[in-house]
Protein backbone atom coordinates (compact mmCIF):
# COMPACT_ATOMS: atom_id res chain seq x y z
CA UNK A 1 0.00 0.00 0.00
CA UNK A 2 1.39 3.43 -0.86
CA UNK A 3 0.68 6.44 1.24
CA UNK A 4 0.19 9.53 -0.85
CA UNK A 5 1.51 12.69 0.73
CA UNK A 6 -1.12 14.88 -0.84
CA UNK A 7 -4.77 14.16 -0.35
CA UNK A 8 -5.51 13.28 -3.94
CA UNK A 9 -8.58 11.22 -4.53
CA UNK A 10 -10.73 13.36 -2.29
CA UNK A 11 -14.02 14.78 -3.39
CA UNK A 12 -14.29 18.49 -3.97
CA UNK A 13 -17.02 18.56 -1.34
CA UNK A 14 -15.27 18.22 1.96
CA UNK A 15 -16.20 15.77 4.68
CA UNK A 16 -17.50 17.30 7.89
CA UNK A 17 -14.09 16.95 9.46
CA UNK A 18 -12.40 18.92 6.71
CA UNK A 19 -12.17 22.64 6.36
CA UNK A 20 -15.67 24.04 6.04
CA UNK A 21 -16.32 26.95 3.80
CA UNK A 22 -18.72 29.75 4.61
CA UNK A 23 -21.15 28.37 2.05
CA UNK A 24 -21.34 25.08 3.87
CA UNK A 25 -21.89 26.77 7.19
CA UNK A 26 -24.79 28.76 5.82
CA UNK A 27 -26.34 25.92 3.82
CA UNK A 28 -25.56 22.81 5.82
CA UNK A 29 -27.92 20.86 3.55
CA UNK A 30 -25.21 20.87 0.91
CA UNK A 31 -22.48 19.70 3.26
CA UNK A 32 -21.27 16.28 2.26
CA UNK A 33 -21.60 14.33 5.48
CA UNK A 34 -25.24 13.43 5.48
CA UNK A 35 -25.31 12.66 1.76
CA UNK A 36 -22.94 9.77 2.48
CA UNK A 37 -25.63 8.33 4.70
CA UNK A 38 -28.21 8.85 1.95
CA UNK A 39 -25.88 7.19 -0.52
CA UNK A 40 -25.49 4.15 1.70
CA UNK A 41 -29.25 3.71 1.86
CA UNK A 42 -29.57 4.22 -1.86
CA UNK A 43 -27.10 1.39 -2.48
CA UNK A 44 -29.23 -0.86 -0.33
CA UNK A 45 -32.52 -0.01 -2.01
CA UNK A 46 -31.13 -0.35 -5.50
CA UNK A 47 -31.32 -4.08 -4.86
CA UNK A 48 -34.67 -3.94 -3.13
CA UNK A 49 -36.59 -2.18 -5.89
CA UNK A 50 -39.40 -4.72 -5.64
CA UNK A 51 -40.10 -3.62 -2.09
CA UNK A 52 -40.06 -0.12 -3.45
CA UNK A 53 -42.75 -0.90 -6.01
CA UNK A 54 -45.10 -2.58 -3.57
CA UNK A 55 -44.69 0.41 -1.27
CA UNK A 56 -46.00 2.59 -4.08
CA UNK A 57 -48.95 0.33 -4.73
CA UNK A 58 -50.35 0.29 -1.22
CA UNK A 59 -51.79 3.82 -0.97
CA UNK A 60 -53.22 3.50 -4.47
CA UNK A 61 -55.12 0.39 -3.38
CA UNK A 62 -56.48 2.32 -0.40
CA UNK A 63 -57.63 5.06 -2.73
CA UNK A 64 -59.43 2.62 -4.97
CA UNK A 65 -61.07 0.79 -2.11
CA UNK A 66 -62.20 3.68 0.05
CA UNK A 67 -62.35 6.51 -2.42
CA UNK A 68 -64.01 4.76 -5.31
CA UNK A 69 -65.71 1.94 -3.42
CA UNK A 70 -67.07 3.82 -0.44
CA UNK A 71 -67.39 6.98 -2.51
CA UNK A 72 -69.92 5.19 -4.72
CA UNK A 73 -72.20 4.80 -1.73
CA UNK A 74 -71.68 8.24 -0.23
CA UNK A 75 -72.10 10.50 -3.21
CA UNK A 76 -71.10 14.19 -3.45
CA UNK A 77 -71.19 16.57 -0.54
CA UNK A 78 -70.93 20.26 0.10
CA UNK A 79 -67.89 21.92 1.66
CA UNK A 80 -67.93 24.74 4.19
CA UNK A 81 -67.41 27.29 1.40
CA UNK A 82 -70.42 26.02 -0.48
CA UNK A 83 -68.62 24.12 -3.27
CA UNK A 84 -69.49 20.51 -4.00
CA UNK A 85 -66.93 17.71 -4.27
CA UNK A 86 -67.20 14.02 -4.86
CA UNK A 87 -66.17 11.82 -1.95
CA UNK A 88 -63.17 10.43 -3.78
CA UNK A 89 -61.94 13.95 -4.56
CA UNK A 90 -62.28 14.76 -0.90
CA UNK A 91 -60.55 11.70 0.42
CA UNK A 92 -57.66 11.36 -2.09
CA UNK A 93 -55.51 14.27 -0.80
CA UNK A 94 -55.99 13.01 2.75
CA UNK A 95 -54.73 9.60 1.65
CA UNK A 96 -51.75 11.32 0.11
CA UNK A 97 -50.95 13.09 3.37
CA UNK A 98 -51.50 9.95 5.43
CA UNK A 99 -49.27 7.84 3.24
CA UNK A 100 -46.50 10.46 3.47
CA UNK A 101 -46.87 10.24 7.25
CA UNK A 102 -46.83 6.46 7.36
CA UNK A 103 -43.86 6.09 5.05
CA UNK A 104 -41.75 8.58 6.97
CA UNK A 105 -42.71 7.08 10.31
CA UNK A 106 -41.89 3.57 9.21
CA UNK A 107 -38.40 4.56 8.09
CA UNK A 108 -37.75 6.76 11.08
CA UNK A 109 -39.01 4.41 13.79
CA UNK A 110 -38.59 0.72 12.95
CA UNK A 111 -35.83 1.35 10.45
CA UNK A 112 -33.78 3.56 12.72
CA UNK A 113 -34.30 1.39 15.79
CA UNK A 114 -33.10 -1.68 13.91
CA UNK A 115 -30.00 0.07 12.65
CA UNK A 116 -29.19 1.70 15.94
CA UNK A 117 -29.80 -1.14 18.37
CA UNK A 118 -29.24 -4.28 16.35
CA UNK A 119 -27.08 -3.48 13.37
CA UNK A 120 -24.87 -1.04 15.30
CA UNK A 121 -24.68 0.86 12.05
CA UNK A 122 -24.37 4.24 13.68
CA UNK A 123 -21.56 3.12 15.94
CA UNK A 124 -19.59 2.32 12.81
CA UNK A 125 -20.51 5.63 11.19
CA UNK A 126 -19.50 7.58 14.27
CA UNK A 127 -16.01 6.10 14.13
CA UNK A 128 -15.55 8.09 10.91
CA UNK A 129 -15.68 11.87 10.50
CA UNK A 130 -19.48 11.65 10.41
CA UNK A 131 -21.25 13.22 13.37
CA UNK A 132 -24.59 12.49 15.01
CA UNK A 133 -26.23 15.33 13.13
CA UNK A 134 -25.03 13.91 9.81
CA UNK A 135 -26.73 10.66 10.71
CA UNK A 136 -29.99 12.34 11.71
CA UNK A 137 -29.99 14.57 8.65
CA UNK A 138 -28.98 11.75 6.36
CA UNK A 139 -31.62 9.31 7.52
CA UNK A 140 -34.33 11.96 7.41
CA UNK A 141 -33.25 13.13 3.96
CA UNK A 142 -33.40 9.55 2.79
CA UNK A 143 -36.89 9.09 4.24
CA UNK A 144 -37.98 12.24 2.39
CA UNK A 145 -36.54 11.18 -0.93
CA UNK A 146 -38.07 7.76 -0.70
CA UNK A 147 -41.39 9.24 0.40
CA UNK A 148 -41.26 11.72 -2.50
CA UNK A 149 -41.13 8.84 -5.00
CA UNK A 150 -44.24 7.30 -3.43
CA UNK A 151 -46.06 10.61 -3.31
CA UNK A 152 -45.21 11.41 -6.91
CA UNK A 153 -46.66 8.08 -8.01
CA UNK A 154 -49.79 8.73 -5.99
CA UNK A 155 -50.19 12.23 -7.40
CA UNK A 156 -49.90 10.86 -10.93
CA UNK A 157 -52.67 8.38 -10.14
CA UNK A 158 -54.81 11.21 -8.75
CA UNK A 159 -54.31 13.27 -11.89
CA UNK A 160 -55.03 10.29 -14.11
CA UNK A 161 -58.26 9.64 -12.23
CA UNK A 162 -59.29 13.27 -12.70
CA UNK A 163 -59.30 14.00 -8.98
CA UNK A 164 -57.19 17.13 -9.16
CA UNK A 165 -58.85 20.50 -9.74
CA UNK A 166 -55.98 22.93 -9.45
CA UNK A 167 -52.47 23.64 -10.68
CA UNK A 168 -51.59 24.21 -7.04
CA UNK A 169 -51.24 20.46 -7.01
CA UNK A 170 -47.68 20.76 -8.29
CA UNK A 171 -46.88 22.01 -4.79
CA UNK A 172 -48.39 18.89 -3.27
CA UNK A 173 -45.11 17.05 -3.78
CA UNK A 174 -43.07 19.44 -1.63
CA UNK A 175 -46.01 19.49 0.76
CA UNK A 176 -45.83 15.73 1.24
CA UNK A 177 -42.10 16.04 1.77
CA UNK A 178 -42.79 18.55 4.49
CA UNK A 179 -45.24 16.13 6.09
CA UNK A 180 -42.57 13.44 5.80
CA UNK A 181 -40.02 15.75 7.36
CA UNK A 182 -42.27 16.48 10.33
CA UNK A 183 -43.03 12.84 11.04
CA UNK A 184 -39.54 11.53 10.25
CA UNK A 185 -37.99 14.08 12.60
CA UNK A 186 -40.44 13.44 15.40
CA UNK A 187 -40.36 9.68 14.84
CA UNK A 188 -36.59 9.50 14.89
CA UNK A 189 -36.43 11.58 18.04
CA UNK A 190 -38.97 9.33 19.77
CA UNK A 191 -37.15 6.22 18.60
CA UNK A 192 -34.08 7.20 20.57
CA UNK A 193 -36.14 6.65 23.72
CA UNK A 194 -37.44 3.24 22.69
CA UNK A 195 -36.12 0.36 24.74
CA UNK A 196 -37.61 -2.55 22.86
CA UNK A 197 -39.92 -3.36 19.98
CA UNK A 198 -42.86 -3.34 22.40
CA UNK A 199 -42.45 0.40 22.88
CA UNK A 200 -43.47 0.90 19.28
CA UNK A 201 -47.00 -0.04 20.28
CA UNK A 202 -47.25 3.48 21.68
CA UNK A 203 -46.50 4.90 18.26
CA UNK A 204 -49.25 2.79 16.69
CA UNK A 205 -51.52 3.81 19.51
CA UNK A 206 -51.01 7.46 18.60
CA UNK A 207 -51.02 7.05 14.83
CA UNK A 208 -54.05 4.84 14.33
CA UNK A 209 -56.65 7.21 15.85
CA UNK A 210 -54.94 10.15 14.20
CA UNK A 211 -55.21 8.41 10.84
CA UNK A 212 -58.89 7.67 11.35
CA UNK A 213 -60.07 10.89 12.95
CA UNK A 214 -57.97 13.76 11.50
CA UNK A 215 -60.65 14.79 9.02
CA UNK A 216 -59.24 12.19 6.71
CA UNK A 217 -62.51 10.48 5.80
CA UNK A 218 -65.02 13.24 6.56
CA UNK A 219 -64.92 17.02 7.10
CA UNK A 220 -63.78 18.36 10.45
CA UNK A 221 -67.09 20.23 10.76
CA UNK A 222 -68.66 16.87 11.64
CA UNK A 223 -67.22 17.20 15.15
CA UNK A 224 -68.67 19.17 18.05
CA UNK A 225 -66.58 22.29 18.69
CA UNK A 226 -64.37 21.08 21.58
CA UNK A 227 -63.37 17.95 19.64
CA UNK A 228 -62.76 19.97 16.52
CA UNK A 229 -60.40 22.25 18.45
CA UNK A 230 -58.31 19.25 19.44
CA UNK A 231 -58.29 17.56 16.04
CA UNK A 232 -57.31 20.82 14.37
CA UNK A 233 -53.92 20.68 16.09
CA UNK A 234 -52.90 17.14 15.27
CA UNK A 235 -49.97 17.10 12.85
CA UNK A 236 -51.81 14.86 10.41
CA UNK A 237 -54.73 17.27 10.24
CA UNK A 238 -52.25 20.00 9.31
CA UNK A 239 -50.88 17.79 6.57
CA UNK A 240 -54.33 16.86 5.31
CA UNK A 241 -55.36 20.52 5.14
CA UNK A 242 -52.25 21.34 3.15
CA UNK A 243 -52.78 18.59 0.58
CA UNK A 244 -56.52 19.08 0.32
CA UNK A 245 -56.30 22.80 -0.26
CA UNK A 246 -53.75 22.26 -2.99
CA UNK A 247 -55.76 19.57 -4.67
CA UNK A 248 -59.01 21.51 -4.58
CA UNK A 249 -57.31 24.82 -5.32
CA UNK A 250 -58.75 26.52 -2.23
CA UNK A 251 -55.59 27.84 -0.65
CA UNK A 252 -55.97 29.85 2.55
CA UNK A 253 -54.07 30.94 5.63
CA UNK A 254 -54.59 27.46 6.98
CA UNK A 255 -52.00 26.23 4.54
CA UNK A 256 -49.40 28.68 5.78
CA UNK A 257 -50.06 27.69 9.37
CA UNK A 258 -49.64 24.07 8.35
CA UNK A 259 -46.31 24.77 6.65
CA UNK A 260 -44.93 26.50 9.70
CA UNK A 261 -46.33 23.85 12.05
CA UNK A 262 -44.81 20.96 10.09
CA UNK A 263 -41.47 22.68 9.52
CA UNK A 264 -41.07 23.41 13.22
CA UNK A 265 -42.08 19.88 14.17
CA UNK A 266 -39.53 18.38 11.78
CA UNK A 267 -36.70 20.72 12.77
CA UNK A 268 -37.20 20.20 16.48
CA UNK A 269 -37.42 16.44 15.94
CA UNK A 270 -34.26 16.34 13.88
CA UNK A 271 -32.37 18.43 16.39
CA UNK A 272 -33.49 16.30 19.31
CA UNK A 273 -32.71 13.12 17.37
CA UNK A 274 -29.14 14.16 16.64
CA UNK A 275 -28.56 15.24 20.24
CA UNK A 276 -29.95 11.97 21.51
CA UNK A 277 -27.91 9.85 19.11
CA UNK A 278 -24.81 11.62 20.36
CA UNK A 279 -25.81 11.02 23.96
CA UNK A 280 -26.64 7.37 23.42
CA UNK A 281 -23.79 6.25 21.22
CA UNK A 282 -20.91 8.51 22.17
CA UNK A 283 -20.62 7.42 25.77
CA UNK B 1 3.35 12.96 20.20
CA UNK B 2 0.41 11.18 18.54
CA UNK B 3 -1.47 10.39 21.73
CA UNK B 4 -0.99 12.00 25.07
CA UNK B 5 -3.17 11.22 28.08
CA UNK B 6 -2.83 12.46 31.64
CA UNK B 7 -4.91 11.26 34.54
CA UNK B 8 -7.46 9.83 32.12
CA UNK B 9 -10.66 8.62 33.77
CA UNK B 10 -13.87 7.02 32.61
CA UNK B 11 -16.84 5.67 34.49
CA UNK B 12 -20.17 4.22 33.45
CA UNK B 13 -22.81 4.87 36.05
CA UNK B 14 -21.18 3.65 39.22
CA UNK B 15 -18.49 1.54 37.55
CA UNK B 16 -15.07 3.14 37.24
CA UNK B 17 -13.60 1.56 34.12
CA UNK B 18 -10.48 3.72 33.82
CA UNK B 19 -9.07 5.20 37.00
CA UNK B 20 -6.55 7.82 36.01
CA UNK B 21 -3.98 6.56 33.53
CA UNK B 22 -1.07 8.33 31.84
CA UNK B 23 -0.19 7.22 28.32
CA UNK B 24 2.06 8.71 25.68
CA UNK B 25 2.43 7.27 22.21
CA UNK B 26 4.84 8.83 19.76
CA UNK B 27 4.71 8.78 15.98
CA UNK B 28 5.60 5.49 14.33
CA UNK B 29 5.46 3.54 17.54
CA UNK B 30 3.60 0.29 18.13
CA UNK B 31 1.94 0.53 21.48
CA UNK B 32 0.00 -2.12 23.34
CA UNK B 33 -2.56 -2.36 26.12
CA UNK B 34 -2.38 -5.72 27.79
CA UNK B 35 -4.77 -6.83 30.47
CA UNK B 36 -7.47 -9.25 31.56
CA UNK B 37 -11.22 -8.91 30.90
CA UNK B 38 -12.65 -5.73 32.31
CA UNK B 39 -9.26 -4.05 32.76
CA UNK B 40 -10.47 -0.96 30.92
CA UNK B 41 -8.64 -1.49 27.62
CA UNK B 42 -11.62 -0.97 25.35
CA UNK B 43 -12.85 1.98 27.37
CA UNK B 44 -9.47 3.60 26.89
CA UNK B 45 -9.41 2.76 23.19
CA UNK B 46 -12.82 4.32 22.68
CA UNK B 47 -11.70 7.54 24.31
CA UNK B 48 -8.65 7.58 22.04
CA UNK B 49 -10.90 6.91 19.04
CA UNK B 50 -12.78 10.11 19.91
CA UNK B 51 -16.09 8.31 20.32
CA UNK B 52 -16.26 8.37 24.11
CA UNK B 53 -16.03 11.57 26.11
CA UNK B 54 -13.34 11.79 28.75
CA UNK B 55 -14.67 12.09 32.31
CA UNK B 56 -11.55 13.59 33.84
CA UNK B 57 -7.93 14.19 32.98
CA UNK B 58 -6.61 15.40 29.67
CA UNK B 59 -6.39 13.69 26.32
CA UNK B 60 -4.80 14.87 23.12
CA UNK B 61 -4.85 12.91 19.89
CA UNK B 62 -2.80 14.10 16.91
CA UNK B 63 -2.39 17.34 18.84
CA UNK B 64 -6.13 17.90 19.03
CA UNK B 65 -8.73 17.73 21.76
CA UNK B 66 -11.34 15.03 21.03
CA UNK B 67 -14.03 17.05 22.79
CA UNK B 68 -13.81 19.83 20.24
CA UNK B 69 -12.17 18.23 17.18
CA UNK B 70 -13.64 14.73 17.20
CA UNK B 71 -14.48 14.72 13.53
CA UNK B 72 -11.05 15.98 12.45
CA UNK B 73 -9.32 13.42 14.65
CA UNK B 74 -11.45 10.54 13.41
CA UNK B 75 -10.67 11.49 9.82
CA UNK B 76 -7.07 10.44 10.45
CA UNK B 77 -7.69 7.36 12.59
CA UNK B 78 -8.33 3.79 11.56
CA UNK B 79 -10.44 1.90 14.07
CA UNK B 80 -11.04 -1.80 14.38
CA UNK B 81 -13.42 -2.16 17.33
CA UNK B 82 -13.49 -5.19 19.59
CA UNK B 83 -16.91 -6.18 18.29
CA UNK B 84 -17.28 -6.12 14.53
CA UNK B 85 -19.59 -3.30 13.48
CA UNK B 86 -19.79 -4.27 9.84
CA UNK B 87 -22.76 -3.22 7.74
CA UNK B 88 -24.76 -6.43 7.48
CA UNK B 89 -27.11 -4.97 4.90
CA UNK B 90 -24.29 -4.45 2.40
CA UNK B 91 -21.94 -6.83 0.59
CA UNK B 92 -18.29 -7.28 1.53
CA UNK B 93 -17.07 -4.96 -1.22
CA UNK B 94 -19.78 -2.38 -0.55
CA UNK B 95 -18.80 -2.33 3.10
CA UNK B 96 -15.36 -1.05 2.19
CA UNK B 97 -16.46 1.36 -0.53
CA UNK B 98 -19.22 2.91 1.57
CA UNK B 99 -16.88 3.25 4.51
CA UNK B 100 -14.38 5.02 2.29
CA UNK B 101 -17.15 7.36 1.23
CA UNK B 102 -17.84 8.23 4.88
CA UNK B 103 -14.28 9.51 4.94
CA UNK B 104 -14.94 11.66 1.90
CA UNK B 105 -13.04 9.55 -0.63
CA UNK B 106 -14.19 9.83 -4.22
CA UNK B 107 -16.05 6.80 -5.55
CA UNK B 108 -13.17 5.79 -7.80
CA UNK B 109 -10.61 6.10 -5.03
CA UNK B 110 -12.81 4.27 -2.56
CA UNK B 111 -13.29 1.31 -4.87
CA UNK B 112 -9.67 1.04 -5.86
CA UNK B 113 -8.61 1.06 -2.22
CA UNK B 114 -11.35 -1.39 -1.39
CA UNK B 115 -10.04 -3.85 -3.96
CA UNK B 116 -6.53 -3.45 -2.63
CA UNK B 117 -7.64 -4.11 0.95
CA UNK B 118 -9.76 -7.09 -0.03
CA UNK B 119 -6.82 -8.67 -1.78
CA UNK B 120 -4.70 -8.14 1.27
CA UNK B 121 -7.09 -9.82 3.68
CA UNK B 122 -7.70 -12.49 1.05
CA UNK B 123 -11.39 -11.91 0.68
CA UNK B 124 -11.37 -11.03 -3.02
CA UNK B 125 -13.40 -14.10 -3.94
CA UNK B 126 -15.97 -13.12 -1.34
CA UNK B 127 -16.34 -9.54 -2.58
CA UNK B 128 -19.99 -10.05 -3.48
CA UNK B 129 -20.95 -12.13 -0.43
CA UNK B 130 -23.25 -10.81 2.20
CA UNK B 131 -21.38 -10.01 5.39
CA UNK B 132 -23.67 -12.33 7.31
CA UNK B 133 -22.41 -15.27 5.29
CA UNK B 134 -18.78 -14.76 6.31
CA UNK B 135 -17.16 -16.78 9.08
CA UNK B 136 -16.18 -15.03 12.29
CA UNK B 137 -12.52 -14.85 11.29
CA UNK B 138 -13.38 -13.47 7.85
CA UNK B 139 -15.50 -10.76 9.43
CA UNK B 140 -12.57 -9.87 11.64
CA UNK B 141 -10.32 -9.60 8.60
CA UNK B 142 -12.87 -7.43 6.86
CA UNK B 143 -12.98 -5.16 9.91
CA UNK B 144 -9.23 -4.76 9.74
CA UNK B 145 -9.40 -4.02 6.01
CA UNK B 146 -12.11 -1.45 6.63
CA UNK B 147 -10.04 0.32 9.27
CA UNK B 148 -7.31 0.89 6.69
CA UNK B 149 -9.50 2.36 3.96
CA UNK B 150 -8.67 5.97 4.86
CA UNK B 151 -4.92 5.28 5.09
CA UNK B 152 -4.85 6.35 8.72
CA UNK B 153 -1.97 7.95 10.57
CA UNK B 154 -2.91 6.08 13.70
CA UNK B 155 -4.42 2.62 13.66
CA UNK B 156 -6.41 1.53 16.72
CA UNK B 157 -6.95 -2.21 16.95
CA UNK B 158 -9.00 -3.63 19.80
CA UNK B 159 -8.13 -7.32 19.97
CA UNK B 160 -7.48 -7.56 16.25
CA UNK B 161 -6.62 -11.25 16.14
CA UNK B 162 -9.30 -12.67 18.41
CA UNK B 163 -11.03 -15.38 16.43
CA UNK B 164 -8.38 -15.64 13.73
CA UNK B 165 -6.75 -18.93 12.87
CA UNK B 166 -2.98 -19.08 13.37
CA UNK B 167 -2.24 -18.50 9.70
CA UNK B 168 -4.48 -15.46 9.42
CA UNK B 169 -3.03 -14.21 12.66
CA UNK B 170 0.53 -14.34 11.39
CA UNK B 171 -0.49 -12.70 8.15
CA UNK B 172 -2.06 -9.85 10.06
CA UNK B 173 1.03 -9.45 12.22
CA UNK B 174 3.12 -9.28 9.10
CA UNK B 175 0.82 -6.68 7.62
CA UNK B 176 0.84 -4.59 10.78
CA UNK B 177 4.58 -4.82 10.84
CA UNK B 178 4.77 -3.43 7.32
CA UNK B 179 2.36 -0.63 8.15
CA UNK B 180 4.57 0.27 11.04
CA UNK B 181 7.56 0.44 8.74
CA UNK B 182 5.62 2.87 6.58
CA UNK B 183 5.30 5.09 9.60
CA UNK B 184 1.80 4.27 10.79
CA UNK B 185 1.39 4.48 14.53
CA UNK B 186 -0.20 1.32 15.93
CA UNK B 187 -2.16 1.07 19.15
CA UNK B 188 -3.57 -2.31 20.00
CA UNK B 189 -5.06 -4.25 22.85
CA UNK B 190 -4.63 -7.94 23.31
CA UNK B 191 -4.83 -10.83 25.70
CA UNK B 192 -2.07 -12.63 23.89
CA UNK B 193 1.41 -12.36 25.27
CA UNK B 194 3.07 -13.51 22.09
CA UNK B 195 1.18 -10.89 20.12
CA UNK B 196 2.27 -8.16 22.49
CA UNK B 197 5.87 -9.37 22.42
CA UNK B 198 5.88 -9.64 18.63
CA UNK B 199 4.25 -6.37 17.77
CA UNK B 200 4.71 -3.85 20.53
CA UNK B 201 7.66 -1.56 20.99
CA UNK B 202 6.16 -0.50 24.24
CA UNK B 203 3.20 -1.61 26.23
CA UNK B 204 1.33 -1.05 29.42
CA UNK B 205 -0.22 -3.73 31.56
CA UNK B 206 -3.62 -2.67 32.81
CA UNK B 207 -5.58 -4.20 35.60
CA UNK B 208 -8.75 -2.90 37.15
CA UNK B 209 -8.58 0.45 35.42
CA UNK B 210 -5.03 1.30 36.33
CA UNK B 211 -1.64 0.79 34.70
CA UNK B 212 0.40 -1.62 36.78
CA UNK B 213 3.53 -1.61 34.63
CA UNK B 214 4.90 0.03 31.50
CA UNK B 215 7.89 -0.52 29.23
CA UNK B 216 9.16 -2.58 26.34
CA UNK B 217 8.47 -6.32 26.56
CA UNK B 218 12.10 -7.02 27.44
CA UNK B 219 12.26 -4.27 30.03
CA UNK B 220 9.13 -5.53 31.68
CA UNK B 221 10.45 -9.07 31.86
CA UNK B 222 13.80 -7.90 33.18
CA UNK B 223 12.16 -5.70 35.80
CA UNK B 224 9.47 -8.05 37.06
CA UNK B 225 10.65 -11.56 36.41
CA UNK B 226 13.69 -13.76 36.40
CA UNK B 227 15.18 -14.81 33.10
CA UNK B 228 13.88 -18.37 33.19
CA UNK B 229 11.01 -20.29 34.65
CA UNK B 230 10.77 -23.93 35.62
CA UNK B 231 7.26 -25.31 35.46
CA UNK B 232 6.52 -28.33 37.62
CA UNK B 233 3.33 -30.33 37.51
CA UNK B 234 2.54 -32.59 40.40
CA UNK B 235 -0.72 -34.47 40.82
CA UNK B 236 -3.85 -32.42 41.30
CA UNK B 237 -3.95 -31.10 44.88
CA UNK B 238 -0.28 -31.80 45.53
CA UNK B 239 1.06 -28.57 44.10
CA UNK B 240 0.38 -26.56 47.26
CA UNK B 241 2.29 -28.89 49.57
CA UNK B 242 5.15 -29.35 47.15
CA UNK B 243 5.66 -25.61 46.96
CA UNK B 244 7.20 -25.59 50.44
CA UNK B 245 9.66 -28.31 49.52
CA UNK B 246 11.05 -26.41 46.57
CA UNK B 247 10.75 -22.86 47.92
CA UNK B 248 14.49 -22.53 48.51
CA UNK B 249 15.40 -23.58 44.97
CA UNK B 250 14.18 -20.39 43.29
CA UNK B 251 13.93 -16.65 43.80
CA UNK B 252 10.19 -17.01 43.97
CA UNK B 253 7.61 -19.76 43.63
CA UNK B 254 4.09 -19.24 42.27
CA UNK B 255 1.41 -21.82 42.94
CA UNK B 256 -1.17 -22.22 40.20
CA UNK B 257 -4.02 -24.72 40.37
CA UNK B 258 -2.33 -27.04 37.91
CA UNK B 259 1.38 -26.31 38.32
CA UNK B 260 4.20 -24.65 40.21
CA UNK B 261 6.32 -21.92 38.68
CA UNK B 262 9.89 -21.60 39.90
CA UNK B 263 11.41 -18.24 39.04
CA UNK B 264 15.14 -18.51 38.68
CA UNK B 265 17.88 -17.36 36.36
CA UNK B 266 18.96 -20.94 35.77
CA UNK B 267 15.92 -23.10 35.17
CA UNK B 268 17.87 -26.25 34.27
CA UNK B 269 19.66 -26.15 37.58
CA UNK B 270 16.43 -25.78 39.51
CA UNK B 271 14.91 -28.64 37.57
CA UNK B 272 17.92 -30.83 38.40
CA UNK B 273 17.72 -29.88 42.07
CA UNK B 274 14.05 -30.90 42.18
CA UNK B 275 15.05 -34.20 40.66
CA UNK B 276 17.85 -34.67 43.19
CA UNK B 277 15.35 -34.29 46.01
CA UNK B 278 13.38 -37.14 44.46
CA UNK B 279 10.17 -35.14 44.30
CA UNK B 280 9.17 -36.65 40.93
CA UNK B 281 6.87 -34.14 39.28
CA UNK B 282 4.56 -35.57 36.60
CA UNK B 283 6.25 -33.22 34.21
CA UNK B 284 8.84 -30.51 34.34
CA UNK B 285 9.68 -27.88 31.77
CA UNK B 286 12.15 -25.04 31.54
CA UNK B 287 11.24 -21.95 29.52
CA UNK B 288 12.12 -18.31 29.13
CA UNK B 289 10.10 -15.83 31.14
CA UNK B 290 7.29 -14.09 29.24
CA UNK B 291 4.93 -11.22 29.78
CA UNK B 292 2.53 -13.72 31.26
CA UNK B 293 4.94 -14.09 34.17
CA UNK B 294 5.17 -10.36 34.52
CA UNK B 295 1.42 -10.14 34.66
CA UNK B 296 1.19 -12.92 37.21
CA UNK B 297 3.76 -11.22 39.35
CA UNK B 298 2.02 -7.87 39.25
CA UNK B 299 -1.56 -8.95 39.68
CA UNK B 300 -1.35 -12.38 41.25
CA UNK B 301 -3.51 -13.75 38.44
CA UNK B 302 -3.00 -15.41 35.11
CA UNK B 303 -4.11 -13.51 32.06
CA UNK B 304 -5.47 -16.34 29.97
CA UNK B 305 -6.13 -19.78 31.37
N1 LIG C 1 -20.96 0.90 27.86
C1 LIG C 1 -20.71 0.47 29.10
N2 LIG C 1 -21.65 0.59 30.06
C2 LIG C 1 -21.42 0.17 31.31
N3 LIG C 1 -20.27 -0.38 31.72
C3 LIG C 1 -19.29 -0.52 30.82
C4 LIG C 1 -19.45 -0.11 29.46
N4 LIG C 1 -18.32 -0.38 28.80
C5 LIG C 1 -17.48 -0.93 29.69
N5 LIG C 1 -18.05 -1.03 30.91
C6 LIG C 1 -17.42 -1.56 32.13
O1 LIG C 1 -16.14 -1.01 32.25
C7 LIG C 1 -15.21 -1.97 32.68
C8 LIG C 1 -14.07 -2.05 31.68
O2 LIG C 1 -14.56 -2.56 30.47
P1 LIG C 1 -13.67 -2.61 29.14
O3 LIG C 1 -14.57 -3.04 28.06
O4 LIG C 1 -12.97 -1.33 28.98
O5 LIG C 1 -12.63 -3.76 29.50
P2 LIG C 1 -11.59 -4.51 28.57
O6 LIG C 1 -10.27 -4.35 29.22
O7 LIG C 1 -11.72 -4.07 27.19
O8 LIG C 1 -12.07 -6.02 28.72
P3 LIG C 1 -12.10 -7.20 27.63
O9 LIG C 1 -10.76 -7.82 27.65
O10 LIG C 1 -13.12 -8.13 28.17
O11 LIG C 1 -12.48 -6.62 26.32
C9 LIG C 1 -15.98 -3.27 32.84
O12 LIG C 1 -16.29 -3.42 34.20
C10 LIG C 1 -17.23 -3.05 32.04
O13 LIG C 1 -18.31 -3.73 32.61
MG1 LIG D 1 -12.19 -4.92 25.46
Amino acid sequence: MTRPVTSTGHDPDPVPGGARTLGLRVFPLFAAGHWRVVERNFLLYRRAWKVFLTGMLEPVLYLLSIGVGVGGLVGDFTLADGGAVSYVEFVAPAMLAASAMNGALFDATYGIFFRMKYEKLYDAMLATPLRPRDIARGEITWALLRGACYSAAFIVVMVAMGLVRSWWMVLALPATMLIGFAFAGAGMALTTWMRSWQDFEFVSLAIMPMFLFSATFYPISTYPDPVEAVVRWTPLYQGVVLCREMSLGALGWDALVAVVYLAVMGSVGMYVASRRIGRLLLK
Amino acid sequence: MMISARGLRKSYGGIEAVKGIDVEVSAGEAFGFLGPNGAGKSSTMRMIAAVSPVDAGSLEILGMDPATHGSEIRARLGVCPQEDSLDNELSVMENLVVYGRYFGLSRAEASSRAKEQLAFVQLTERAKSRVEDLSGGMKRRLSVARSLINQPDVLLLDEPTTGLDPQARHQLWDRLFRLKQQGVTLVLTTHYMDEAEQLCDRLVIMDNGVIVAAGSPLELIAAHSTREVTELRFGVGDNESMAEKVADLADRVEVLPDRLLLYTDDGEQASQAVHDRELHPVSSLVRRATLEDVFLRLTGRTLVD
